[in-house]
């Protein structure tokens, strides 16, 4: 078990790691334009890798270098780009339709992180490992979530929902580098394959609301319903 | 035998998209996808008469055929099977879309392909990957014809349930997580280790853990409340996919939701976990219920008694036992048949009146009568009326039920099955008996293609409702012992 007895080093690096990612997912929920919100989660995936190298390094499976590798190239670069381009294809600047003004989304948010700290500590006391990272690996996993699912609930623009998608996962692949370093690579790698037909499928979606419903904000998608 | 069949079942659609995307002819399509549907049936049913002799793994671990995963084959080769006969006569309608036909039917045999693929992974991270692919796949499909309300449709189904996927994915690194305070932080995370290694597993990480999955494949098996996007996919994707997504798609979820059910049970926390998914099955029965009786889309009143049969689902794997298990597993096969049969009529009664609502449908009996008894027969079967088979299941799952002590859950589902009974009847009443308004012009032909699979999906119906033949009693005993860990 990698997180029982870390050195301490190791561990702080992995700590200021998963706070940087928490509060770039902060940034992403409080911020209105689409590409600061695109830039984030750029940087946020380059965090993660970063996370993936260090735990490398500490843990000892060379695999974590490739899927660090991977995870720069495809959700540092790709991926954002593939998003770019979408997003300059269909000339939307800004969020225009949030539910929740940035502000109070963010005071949401928090107490979306303090919910996590108390089921994180509360898992990590039954398993005796209530002083070590683990406890905040697990409060970022599930506060990313949370606040992926905040940002999925209070935006209604296409591309805002793709990205609060892309927050869930980040959470999961951050928490599972710390808590599973020695998660089968195959499963990891094939998840980030499959993360680049995600947001291929969803590209073409977007087109297709686009085209077909005439719009791409999920509050004008109403015609379904009972 | 197994392997040669295995492969045989797993190559015939995956040489029928390469196919498909070869040629791009509709004719040829719609028959290499025909042809690729009757090798799988042909594939599966062997498949599932030899699976009783072990779970044989291929691959180095990664792929298993044990009896439960062919059970689910089995139903979705049946569901392949007949969704194709449909498509050919119901596909040929649409004429506008007639340029990308050939496209349809490669999504179609992919869509298949990665639901066979799901029901055969040995490993959890395996399995989550290939449930979100049959998501990735089938997205085209419900956003098929391109209109406003299916693109809708598609773009609800793929963020609703790739958000509660990724639900799946935090669950299933719990459960590695929890996994490898025993065995070390590397290993094959196969369903028969978890099971094996559960006792040694934190209670509490595991409850996390299969919350979880529970409400991530959840949402894909449209348990309510994560159901939402069901009934839009459903009633927006061409018929052949709704009857696929229902009747093959629902279970293989369905199946993930089984295993770990098993881990929990073996972990020393099953009594909280069964709890859990019978509390979701009742609430699927009721949001299921309360939506049939007040229905106004035909395609949506199939949809939401898929919500409802998935809670019965639910409702049987969760009493546990011999006859919750068996009966639930009984219930599948039932309801995949059935499913295919209402949505195959329903599809064929909205082409004929160009319209989805049930309201503007009217004297189905008189204009179409061979079909409309047909359908009529289907609508008395889902409703869980004898003599079809889904009243022997449902009546099996209520013995368990009492059996299981969940006496609560089992006053909720014959209330609700009553309600249910009478709302889903009461819309083919109308459709049937009101009498039809003057401007409604003559019949228009429906392709023999549209007819015959709705008479090869109620003959077994009828058959399995008179005659639950032995052997698949035990072999759903045997899936049964192994659950429970009586048996490896």
């Amino acid at each position: 078990m990698l997180v029982a007895h870390l050195d301490p080093l190791a561990a702080s690096i992995f700590s200021l790691m998963a706070i940087a990612s928490l509060l770039l997912a902060f940034v992403m929920l409080g911020s209105q334009w689409l590409n600061n919100y695109l830039y984030a989660f750029a940087a946020e995936s380059w965090v993660i890798a970063i996370l993936s190298a260090t735990v490398g390094l500490y843990s000892g499976y060379p695999e974590l270098y490739l899927i660090a590798a991977l995870t720069a190239l495809f959700r540092g670069l790709f991926l954002p780009y593939l998003l770019w381009r979408i997003i300059r294809r269909l000339n939307v600047t800004r969020e225009i339709h949030e539910i929740l003004r940035p502000s109070s989304a963010l005071v949401v948010g928090a107490l979306c992180v303090v919910f996590a700290l108390a089921v994180g500590y509360r898992v990590g006391q039954s398993l005796g490992l209530a002083a070590t990272v683990a406890v905040l690996a697990l409060t970022v996993m599930l506060s990313m979530k949370l606040i992926g699912f905040l940002m999925l609930a209070v935006r209604h623009e296409a591309i805002s929902q793709i990205l609060g998608l892309l927050v869930l996962e980040n959470g999961v692949f951050l928490g599972a580098q710390i808590l599973v370093p020695g998660m089968p690579t195959l499963i990891e790698i094939v998840i980030l394959f499959d993360l680049l037909i995600v947001v291929a499928c969803f590209g073409v979606l977007v087109q297709l609301l686009l085209a077909h419903a005439g719009t791409t904000s999920s509050l004008e998608l109403n015609r379904l319903v009972g | 035998m197994i392997g040669p069949l295995l492969l045989t079942m797993m190559s015939a659609p995956a040489a029928a998209v390469l196919g498909c995307l070869a040629f791009r002819d509709r004719r040829i399509a719609e028959q290499l996808n025909l042809a690729a549907s009757v090798v799988v049936f042909a594939a599966a049913v062997p498949l599932t008469m030899l699976s009783a002799g072990g779970p044989y793994s291929f691959w180095r671990d990664y792929i298993v055929v044990d009896m439960l995963g062919a059970w689910i084959v089995l139903c979705t080769a049946i569901v392949y099977l007949l969704a194709s006969i449909y498509a050919v006569g119901y596909m040929r309608l649409l004429r506008e879309d007639v340029e990308r036909l050939w496209s349809f039917y490669a999504l179609f045999a992919g869509f298949a392909l990665t639901i066979l693929a799901s029901a055969i992974m040995n490993n959890a991270g395996l399995y989550w990957i290939a449930i979100e692919l049959t998501t990735l796949v089938s997205t085209f499909l419900v956003g098929f014809e391109h209109d406003a309300e299916s693109v809708e449709a598609a773009w609800k189904y793929i963020i609703i349930v790739s958000a509660g996927i990724s639900l799946a994915l935090l669950g299933t690194v719990f459960f590695y997580w929890s996994g490898s305070f025993a065995l070390g932080p590397v290993y094959d995370m196969t369903w028969s280790t978890l099971q094996r290694t559960a006792p040694k597993m934190n209670s509490i990480l595991v409850t996390l853990a299969y919350l979880l999955v529970l409400v991530g494949y959840g949402t894909k098996v449209g348990l309510a409340p994560m159901h939402s996007w069901l009934p839009d996919a459903h009633s927006e994707s061409p018929t052949p996919v709704s009857a696929m997504l229902s009747g093959a798609l629902l279970n293989a979820a369905m199946l993930g939701i089984v295993r770990y059910l098993a881990v929990c049970d073996a972990a020393g926390v099953g009594r909280f976990a069964r709890t859990v998914l019978v509390a979701l099955g009742v609430v699927s029965l009721v949001v299921g219920a309360l939506f049939i009786v007040r229905q106004g889309g035909i395609k949506r009143l199939m949809a939401y008694s898929s919500v409802e049969h998935m809670g019965v689902v639910a409702l049987g794997f969760g009493f546990g036992g011999l006859f919750g298990v068996g009966g639930a597993l009984y219930h599948m096969l039932n309801h995949s048949l059935n499913k295919s049969l209402m949505f195959f009529g329903a599809g064929n009664i909205m082409r004929a009146y160009g319209t989805k609502e049930i309201g503007h449908i009217r004297g189905v009996g008189a204009r179409y009568p061979v079909q409309a008894s047909l359908w009529l027969a289907g609508a008395v079967a889902i409703t869980g009326a004898p003599p079809f088979g889904l009243f022997l299941s449902e009546f099996v799952i209520l013995r368990g039920g009492i059996e299981g002590n969940f006496g609560w859950a089992v006053a909720a589902m014959i209330v609700l099955l009553i309600v249910i009974f009478v709302g889903f009847l009461s819309h083919f009443r109308a459709m049937y008996f009101q009498p039809a308004p003057l401007s409604a012009g003559g019949p228009s032909a429906i392709s023999c293609w549209c007819v015959t699979p709705m008479w090869l999906a109620l003959a077994p119906l009828l058959l399995f409702g008179l005659w639950w033949p032995s052997a698949m009693w035990e072999h759903f005993s045997a899936i049964s012992r192994v659950l429970t860990g009586l048996s490896p």
